[in-house]
């Protein structure tokens, strides 16, 4: 499934799920899809901060180099570790075991800016 | 931009494209690490229809061609086939080719894409006058089968006896009927054929490989994996690693530069650079901390820049990162440790010897 009903996104390409008071954060299928085959992820410290739209990561896949940047502001409370050693996870499960990262935001009213899974879908369809 | 004559069979498949040299070419068509596994393991097939191929024939095609070329053509006979630089009098590399001697007056260059409207210029230019120079790119498709498996598949389709066939020799057969030169060389590092023949029957050769090759577990690849492939290797990639501003002494091809025998274009400079050399040489190296380095990338050593790097990806073989790029004569020993600026940071890479597979 390539874009999931039960998620929010950006115009980056990133996608955000709640948990609780926290925020889950990853890519979408598409954007893992037009990387291809990811073979490096460079990942914030858990503490770190960042402004919404700020880039908080980097992707590197065979053919190209990628920054992720975050649909809204936060601090980071946990990173993906696994992608450190695993980072194809997010081309295998881009929604599930390839999340990136978890961050506290600072304003969660900034979530209803985001595309819903049917707004996203109508943005993809006229890039 | 340019199209092959497989465009629409790459379309089909559902291949990303890339702008390559002005062609619109597949770089992958299910993901680079699998074409790329594939060609090493079984087999992979490319279209390189963008190469650009010039016949020079007629006479004096013989001394035209080592006027041009800084390889000793007198390796060369019917059959055979020559990997060459072209060289501009200072001793840069105009392009990176292969000649085919078709006959006794007559010799195929096969060249790289983005240089071949230069190539033919300068080729043209420096030709004698009462030589043939002609742009053969538009008659002929060229296909890429590599991997361990490509004789198995080809075996299908021809009667050529192709374990006969050495590496960098060629036959004139006849293959799924049509008639085309069987080469064995490619750009890969295994086992493998390229094939040129009437651009008319590029889908048609093309589907009956695949359909062939579908029981050996060929993949069609496109330049993502060739690119890894080559870069394993460290064979050099013009535009990238080799272009005008090199010299073939500097970036590791002296093996095809002969000075002591005919004169040729670049000579005199190439001899005065070899007696000098090297202030600096394309070296491998596996960035051994965390991080990529790529095309462009800048190289420190003692808190020195000392380089750039020219090529540099995953290695999918050795799951490793690892680049090429020239380095300072005192860095160039296997074993020196130097430092890519990966974006702000610096990652330690370890110098080795080329090839890196």
């Amino acid at each position: 499934m390539s874009v999931r009903d039960d998620l929010l996104y950006s115009k980056d390409h990133e996608w955000v799920r709640e948990e609780d008071d926290i925020l889950v954060i990853g890519i979408s299928y598409y954007a893992q899809e037009e990387l291809g085959d990811i073979v490096f992820a460079e990942l914030p410290e858990v503490e770190e901060e960042f402004e919404t739209g700020d880039s908080f990561g980097v992707l590197e896949s065979v053919k190209a180099v990628s920054d992720t940047f975050i649909p809204l502001g936060g601090k980071v409370v946990e990173v993906n570790e696994e992608l450190l050693d695993n980072p194809e996870l997010i081309n295998e499960d881009p929604y599930g075991d390839g999340w990136l990262i978890k961050i506290d935001p600072f304003d969660d009213t900034e979530l209803d800016e985001l595309l819903t899974a049917e707004e996203y879908t109508e943005f993809l369809e006229e890039e | 931009m340019k199209k092959t004559p497989l465009h629409h069979t790459h379309n089909v498949l559902g291949a990303k494209m890339t702008d390559f040299g002005g062609w619109e070419m597949p770089v992958e068509y299910s993901s680079i690490i699998d074409e790329h596994h594939a060609v090493r393991n079984h087999c992979g097939l490319f279209d390189i229809c963008h190469m650009g191929e010039i016949l020079i024939s007629g006479e004096k095609a013989a001394q035209s061609v080592q006027r041009l070329i800084s390889n000793d053509l007198s390796k060369l006979e019917y059959g055979k086939v020559l990997y060459t630089p072209i060289c501009s009098e200072e001793g840069g590399i105009i392009d990176d080719l292969l000649v085919y001697m078709l006959g006794e007056d007559s010799y195929l260059f096969v060249v790289n894409a983005a240089n071949k409207i230069k190539d033919y210029e300068w080729i043209k230019d420096k030709a004698y006058p009462e030589t043939k120079v002609e742009d053969l790119s538009d008659y002929y498709a060229m296909l890429a089968l590599q991997g361990p498996e490509s004789s198995n598949i080809l075996k299908q389709l021809t009667d050529a006896e192709l374990d006969k066939i050495d590496y960098y020799h060629f036959v004139e057969a006849e293959a799924a009927g049509v008639d085309m030169i069987i080469s064995r060389t490619g750009y890969t590092g295994e086992l493998g054929y390229e094939l040129y023949f009437t651009a008319e029957k590029a889908e048609e050769i093309w589907q009956r490989l695949i359909k062939v090759g579908e029981e050996y577990k060929l993949l069609p690849a496109g330049l993502g994996a060739r690119n890894t492939l080559r870069l394993e290797k460290g064979y050099a990639l013009y535009g990238n690693d080799i272009d005008e501003s090199t010299n073939p002494i500097e970036a590791g091809l002296g093996w095809t530069v002969d000075l002591d025998g005919d004169d040729f274009i670049g000579r005199e400079s190439l001899l005065k650079i070899k007696e000098n050399c090297c202030s600096r040489r394309l070296k491998g190296f596996i960035i051994t901390g965390r991080g990529m380095a790529r095309h462009g990338y800048e190289i420190y050593a003692d808190s020195q820049k000392i380089g750039r790097v020219t090529s540099g990806s995953y290695s999918p073989s050795l799951k490793k990162s690892i680049a090429m790029g020239y380095l300072a004569e005192e860095y160039t020993e296997a074993g020196s440790k130097i430092n890519i600026k990966i974006r702000d940071r610096f990652v330690e890479a370890e110098v080795v010897e080329l090839p890196f597979l």
